[in-house]
C-alpha cells in the first residue's frame, strides 16, 4: 500500500525530534529507505521506543486517533513495521485507516 | 515552556494526596491533581482533573493536557489508591479486581503517560506509593498488601526501563496514617503494626513528603528503584 502523506510528514516530524537530541552517528535522514532497525538499522532499542512515543503523539494531534504501534498485532507481521522509515509509514498509515480517520 | 517544574500528583483529593498539594504549592511547582470526584482546592498553581486511574482514556487525555497546556512534566507522585481489610476467604472478585485495576494498573497507565511525557526532556522523577503491608505481610490485606507489591515491582523495573532517559522511578512506603484508608482497621490491629516498626508511632504527611522530597530532588539522579519504608519496617 502507498503511504499516507500527512503520516510521512509526521514521521518526518518525529524524526526531527529524534535528530535533535541524537549523537551525530546517529542522525536519520528523512528518506522512505532509511533503515531504522534490525540489521544495519540507525536505532537502537531505546532510540525505536523515543521515535514510536513520538510518532504515536503526533498521530493524535494530526488525526485524533489513539493508535498503539508496537503491539502484538505489530510484531508478528510478516515484515517488521519497524524496519525502514516506509514499512513504518505504512503500517501506521494502515493503523490511522483502520481507526476510520482517513 | 515555563521555568516553573511541573508535578502531577494522583489522589489529591484528601488525605496524603491533598497534603502533598500544598506542599508542592508552597514550594513553587505547577500542581496538577487528579481524583474522581472535584477537589475543594484553590490556588493558581492547581490545575484538577477529574480522573479516575482506571479509565484509561481519561489518564491520557489528562496527561494530553499536561503536555499541551504546560509544555513539561518533571516529576509525577502515584498516590491514588484503595484499600478493603478481609480474609482471603470473603474477598469478593469483583472487589479484588477493583483493588488491582486502581493501585497496579491504574499505577502502571499513569507511569507510562507520563514518562512519555517526560522522556521528550530526558528527565523525570517518578515516586509511587507503597505499603509497609507488603513487607509485614499484613493478614487481612492479602489483596492491598499483594497489588503494593506489584507496584514495587513495577518501580524498580521501570527504574531500569526509564534510566537511559534520565527518569528515576522510587518508592515510599507510608507506616500507617490516620486516613480514610485505615479507618476501618481495629486499633489493636493498628497497634500490632505499629509495634512491629523500630519507630513505634503512627506516621504523619509530613513523613511522606519528607521522603518524596528526597527522592524528586535534582541532586537524586542516582538514586533509582528503591523503596523507602517508613517507620522502620
Amino acid at each position: 500500500m502507498s503511504a499516507n502523506p500527512k503520516v510521512i510528514e509526521l514521521i518526518y516530524d518525529s524524526i526531527d525530534e529524534h535528530n535533535e537530541i541524537a549523537n551525530t552517528s546517529k542522525i536519520l535522514a528523512k528518506s522512505l529507505d532509511t533503515v531504522l532497525f534490525g540489521r544495519d538499522g540507525n536505532l537502537d532499542s531505546l532510540g525505536l521506543v523515543s521515535l514510536i512515543v513520538a510518532v504515536e503523539e503526533r498521530v493524535k494531534d494530526e488525526f485524533g486517533a489513539d493508535i498503539s504501534v508496537a503491539d502484538d498485532r505489530a510484531m508478528s507481521q510478516t515484515q517488521s513495521p519497524f524496519r525502514t522509515v516506509g514499512t513504518l509509514a505504512d503500517y501506521v498509515s494502515e493503523l490511522v485507516k483502520e481507526a476510520g480517520y482517513v | 515552556m515555563s521555568n516553573t517544574p511541573v508535578i502531577l500528583i494522583t489522589g489529591t483529593r484528601k488525605g496524603i494526596g491533598r497534603y502533598l498539594v500544598d506542599h508542592y504549592i508552597e514550594a513553587g511547582y505547577r500542581v496538577v491533581g487528579c481524583s474522581r470526584e472535584p477537589a475543594n482546592i484553590e490556588s493558581d498553581a492547581y490545575i484538577h482533573c477529574i480522573t479516575d486511574v482506571r479509565d484509561e482514556a481519561g489518564v491520557k487525555a489528562m496527561l494530553s493536557t499536561v503536555r499541551r497546556d504546560l509544555g513539561r512534566l518533571d516529576i509525577l507522585i502515584n498516590n491514588a489508591g484503595i484499600a478493603s481489610m478481609n480474609h482471603s476467604l470473603l474477598t469478593t472478585t469483583d472487589m479484588a479486581q477493583r483493588i488491582f485495576e486502581t493501585n497496579v494498573i491504574g499505577t502502571f497507565v499513569v507511569c507510562r503517560e507520563a514518562a512519555k511525557l517526560m522522556q521528550r526532556r530526558r528527565y523525570g522523577r517518578i515516586v509511587n506509593l507503597v505499603s509497609v503491608a507488603t513487607p509485614l505481610k499484613l493478614e487481612g490485606e492479602a489483596l492491598y498488601a499483594s497489588s503494593k507489591a506489584a507496584v514495587t515491582s513495577l518501580t524498580q523495573i521501570m527504574a531500569r526501563e526509564l534510566s537511559a532517559y534520565n527518569i528515576t522511578v522510587n518508592a515510599v512506603g507510608p507506616a500507617p496514617i490516620h486516613t480514610d484508608l485505615i479507618q476501618s482497621v481495629p486499633q489493636e490491629k493498628l497497634q500490632q503494626i505499629l509495634d512491629r516498626q523500630a519507630i513505634h508511632r503512627f506516621g504523619e504527611f509530613s513523613d511522606v513528603a519528607n521522603a518524596v522530597d528526597f527522592f524528586i530532588k535534582p541532586e537524586s539522579e542516582f538514586i533509582t528503584g528503591q523503596v523507602i519504608y517508613l517507620g522502620g519496617v
